[in-house]
């Protein structure tokens, strides 16, 4: 067999391949070569053919049938051997292969060798890719070696402890004893490699952190040298010397120093030195500098030292030098919200840094202008982000958008300005902002009562000159759904009123639900809002019209709008205004959180239902927050939700569509509630509370005893809930005519499996004696089969100091209370 | 350091160097991918990206890119002397060192990267010692069975001729 031909002839000849297929073949031949030779077992020119075979996996082909060979490279005695096997080795093992374990044995001989060279080549392997089970069989060796004299392999063995701790931390302990005197060494590379090592068990561990604080005089005293030292070439690197071991040193005096007041003083006068003396033309001084900065910012430095930092950091913004540029800014954003004031020196550098043409600059000077934005600057700092906004890359414009506008709800000076900014980004960047941001904007506009007219005409005139921006389409006509009378009524104060007629406003809404350009949900919002009109405006045939005709429309939901407006018209229109009132002001709540209502379904346990009281009144916002939970917010399926709502139901089917709209679970509702933000609570109600959701028109079911026993008595009296004929509302009033108080009183209740109860708390749970007052507590149940009511209650009270307990049954509910 | 990677104008690879752990599939889409983003920069760009979890740091030396990833708490510019001290001992050793060189002589790059990184740490800061001990090393070399170490290209490729000493001496 002829002799495989060598390997710069290999890599010549596939490189005069023209075509990949023909590197293919040519790769293929090789191969089929080679793993002939190996089949042969020849020694001579395994190296060669190994090495071949590392070309040709560089190059993306297959060379797993090179391992074993690797190994028997690394056992054979020829260092040119050995170099190419523990090459392949590097290359083509890694930990997951079971193979590698192989290799155990022979880097242990190795690392005992006689030459240190490949004592060198045994370590770097070792150290670059051993798995765990290799790091515990030779951490022995390597914890020896950490103690030779010879710098060459002590240095080596440095970083391989490195890695067997990364790998092993357990065995971390094993190396303390070998780095006594390391530092005392004068060969560089032993030091850069043991301060690595230090660096590394006291990042690990903080015992060792406390162990190894007692090094930082030394460490101080060796920077120190570094820098004071005259010219020496053997370390230089463009007039400083060993940049890289400097750059180490104040690494690992920023993990001692932190959170430790001795440390650091200790090192404050060096950081000083360092900051002020070294030389910053070329990078390599930059890079130390850069280093400094975050040591200084790290450890408890006095407040000189610091602003000495930032003011580095603030050069560095004003460097030519991109790479120095973006250093500095990702910098200060660390910094920023520790020394918000020093930063804040700086600030019109980092928004100039907004012009920058380099991607990654922008967004750290983006990031970094939103974190200094407050009170003081806010109006010129937003007149910047605003232009950065028109003019920067697409993906930024989601994140400057949502910046904006939580920057602006934070420290807007004025609603008029909160209002123009917000519209200034919709305008701009439109399509970008995130779908909260439209039910955001209409609650800030609801609630600066006294801007309505302002913003209204405002996004009037925006609508004229575009419809293509949804989420600002939306916001408008939601506007003008709600205050288009002050639209036509021209009453603007901040600004010239411009004269608009009904018609024209009805143009435009309507010119909104047949443009290609409006989404689905667009749509929706603009039949609404021109149904809102319809108690705003005079022209109502005109919107009768247009809600008739989308009637039939192809779309769902607009269908089943316009059907249920219509019907508005026609059968409720004694309810239309009231429906179609102006909003109240809605508060701000974080999420509709779960409620905490329970159901029993005919279980005997039951359980008690600790959640709020009925509204009586409607105007705090906790407590029609309140009225949502009770009509099921979002995890618990209502109890009112009968109806499927696919047509008008009857009374007050519109009101249970409503509500059924509201009771958001989960994924996002195509549309929102009819003109209600999706992340408010619905307020709808709260216009309507004056109207009593529960209506006495249960009149005519006659009270009941349900209890009466022990000088308790419980009555039932009844009320019909207006939304479902299906729910009757139960009130109980338990009265005591003992002399004692009955204490801890709590009222239990549960149904058969076809009803559904709930609980609401009582009014107090101290029943006070001589019928001097009475608990009551409401249950509501849910009977949609019309089955007769029965129930099964359960009474615990303490009474003179005892507890009692009781169970009843209550068959005599009235007929009337279930049909 | 987590890896090093060098490759041409065109994405070809010329060096790879893991210091982590990774199954083959998931170095050669790191390799693609990382590829594909360094070069689509433009020149006047910063030599630092974010990619994933980790910094990449990068630099172009004539007709080749030479690529580390390292984590949150390197320190960047540091990384950018790395590089150049490599570069410059690559130098030293081929004399006006190529790309061409290092691909005929891949197994030597290797050798020299391994006496200046351990585990993605420099072992060795002085330029001259890790020099040495290449040299020292190479004497080893049983000449009979493998090539001399220096060989000259021999392709007339004016291009990949273009040398890195220019780029060395104005970095």
């Amino acid at each position: 067999m002829p002799a495989p031909i060598r390997l710069r002839e290999l890599i010549r000849t596939i490189r005069t391949a023209r075509t990949q297929a023909e590197e293919r073949e040519m790769i293929q031949k090789e191969c089929a070569a080679i793993r002939s030779s190996f089949r042969e077992e020849d020694n001579t020119y395994r190296c060669r053919n190994v090495a071949k075979l590392l070309y040709m996996h560089m190059l993306g082909y297959p060379a797993h049938f090179g391992q074993l060979e690797c190994l028997k490279l690394i056992a054979s005695q020829k260092f040119t051997d050995k170099r190419i096997g523990y090459l392949g080795a590097m290359l083509l093992l890694d930990e997951r292969q079971d193979v590698h374990l192989l290799m155990t044995n022979c880097i242990k001989n190795d690392l005992n060798h006689s030459t240190q060279y490949v004592q060198g080549l045994s370590l770097c392997t070792l150290g670059c890719m051993g798995s765990s089970e290799m790091c515990r069989d030779l951490a022995g060796e390597v914890e020896k070696l950490l103690k030779t004299s010879n710098s060459y392999l002590r240095k080596k063995a440095a970083l391989c402890a490195v890695h067997v701790i990364r790998k092993v931390p357990e065995l971390m302990e094993m190396f303390l004893p070998a780095t006594k005197n390391l530092l005392s060494e004068k060969n560089h590379g032993v030091l850069h490699t043991s301060v690595v090592l230090l660096t590394e068990m006291c990042e690990r561990s903080p015992d060792m952190l406390s162990h190894f604080r007692k090094l930082v005089p030394q460490l101080v005293r060796i920077l120190k040298n570094l820098i004071m030292s005259g010219y020496s070439p053997e370390h230089d690197v463009s007039g400083i010397s060993d940049p890289f071991l400097q750059v180490r040193i104040l690494r690992l005096l920023r993990i001692l120093g932190k959170g430790d007041d001795d440390s650091s003083e200790a090192m404050n006068d060096i950081l000083a030195q360092v900051a002020t003396n070294t030389e910053t033309s070329k990078n390599v001084g930059n890079a130390i500098l850069y280093e400094t900065v975050l040591t200084i910012m790290d450890i408890k430095s006095e407040s000189g030292l610091r602003v000495l930092a930032i003011n580095i950091l603030g050069r560095f913004l004003l460097n030519n030098d991109k790479n120095i540029r973006y250093v500095a800014l990702t910098s200060l954003l660390k910094t920023v919200q520790t020394d918000h004031n020093a930063v804040q020196r700086h600030r019109s550098t980092i928004v100039d840094c907004l012009k920058d043409l380099d991607v990654s600059i922008k967004r750290r000077a983006m990031e970094l202008s939103f974190a200094l934005v407050n009170g003081n600057n806010i109006r010129g700092m937003m007149k910047e982000l605003l232009y950065f906004l028109d003019s920067c890359d697409p993906d930024f414009k989601a994140d400057c958008a949502s910046g904006i506008f939580l920057a602006a709800e934070k420290y807007a000076p004025s609603k008029r300005w909160h209002i123009d900014t917000v519209m200034r980004v919709l305008t701009t960047a439109g399509s970008y902002v995130r779908d909260d941001s439209v039910p955001n904007l209409i609650q800030l506009i609801t609630n600066s009562v006294e801007m309505h007219a302002y913003t209204v005409q405002r996004l009037y005139k925006a609508l004229l000159d575009d419809i293509s921006q949804q989420p600002l389409v939306q916001v408008a006509s939601w506007c003008i759904g709600e205050y288009g009378d002050l639209l036509v009524s021209g009453q603007c104060e901040e600004e010239e009123p411009i004269q608009v007629s009904e018609d024209e406003v009805l143009d435009v809404l309507e010119g909104l639900l047949v443009s290609n350009l409006s989404t689905p949900v667009t749509r929706a919002y603009s039949l609404t809002a021109i149904m809102k009109l319809s108690t705003r405006f005079s022209s109502v045939n005109r919107i009768k019209k247009v809600v008739s005709i989308y009637g039939s429309s192809i779309d769902v939901e607009l269908q089943q709008r316009a059907v249920e407006y219509n019907a508005l018209f026609k059968k409720y229109d004694h309810m239309r205004p009231a429906l179609l009132e102006r909003m109240p002001i809605m508060e701000k709540t974080a999420t509709n959180g779960p409620t905490d209502i329970a159901q029993t379904n005919g279980e005997t346990d039951s359980t008690i239902l600790d959640t709020k009281h009925l509204p009586s009144i409607t105007h705090p916002a906790s407590q029609a927050n309140d009225l949502l939970d009770l009509l099921g917010g979002n995890d618990v399926v209502p109890v009112i939700q009968t109806t499927v709502p696919t047509k008008p139901a009857s009374a007050g089917g519109e009101l249970l569509d409503l509500l059924g709209d509201l009771s958001l679970t989960g994924g996002p509702t195509p549309t929102p509630a009819p003109s209600v933000p999706m992340s408010q609570p619905p307020f709808l109600l709260d216009g309507l509370s004056s109207q009593p959701i529960f209506n006495d028109i249960a009149a005519g079911i006659p009270p009941m005893t349900a209890y009466n026993k022990n000088g308790l008595k419980i009555e039932f009296t009844f009320e019909r809930s207006n939304p479902s004929p299906n729910i009757a509302v139960i009130t109980i009033h338990a009265t005591n005519s003992t002399e004692a108080d009955m204490t801890e009183f709590v009222f239990q209740a549960a149904v058969p499996k076809t009803f559904q109860l709930q609980l609401l708390s009582p009014s107090s749970n101290v029943v006070p004696a001589l019928n001097q007052g009475s608990v009551t507590q409401v249950i509501r149940v849910l009977n949609p089969q019309k089955q007769q009511l029965r129930m099964r209650i359960k009474l615990t009270y303490t009474h003179k100091g005892s507890p009692v307990q009781d169970l009843a049954e209550v068959n005599n509910f009235p007929p009337q209370s279930w049909q | 350091m987590q890896f090093m990677l060098l490759f041409s104008r065109q994405g070809k690879l010329r060096l790879q160097k893991w210091y982590v752990p990774l199954c083959d599939k998931e170095k050669k889409k790191i390799t693609r991918e990382l590829v594909q983003t360094v070069l689509a920069r433009k020149p006047k760009m910063c030599s630092f990206l974010e990619w994933r979890d980790l910094k990449i740091v990068y630099k172009r030396y004539a007709s080749l890119y030479f690529c580390c990833a390292i984590e949150d708490q390197d320190n960047e510019l540091i990384t950018l002397e790395i590089i150049h001290r490599y570069v410059e001992l690559l130098d030293k050793y081929f004399g006006s060192v190529c790309e061409l060189d290092i691909i005929f002589n891949f197994e030597k790059a290797y050798f020299i990267l391994d006496e200046f990184l351990l585990g993605g740490e420099a072992q060795e800061t002085s330029k001259k010692n890790v020099l040495k001990a290449i040299e020292q090393a190479d004497l080893l070399i049983d000449t009979a069975t493998t090539q001399s170490t220096l060989t000259v290209a021999s392709e007339p490729d004016s291009n990949t001729l273009a040398t890195i000493q220019n780029t060395v001496s104005t970095a």
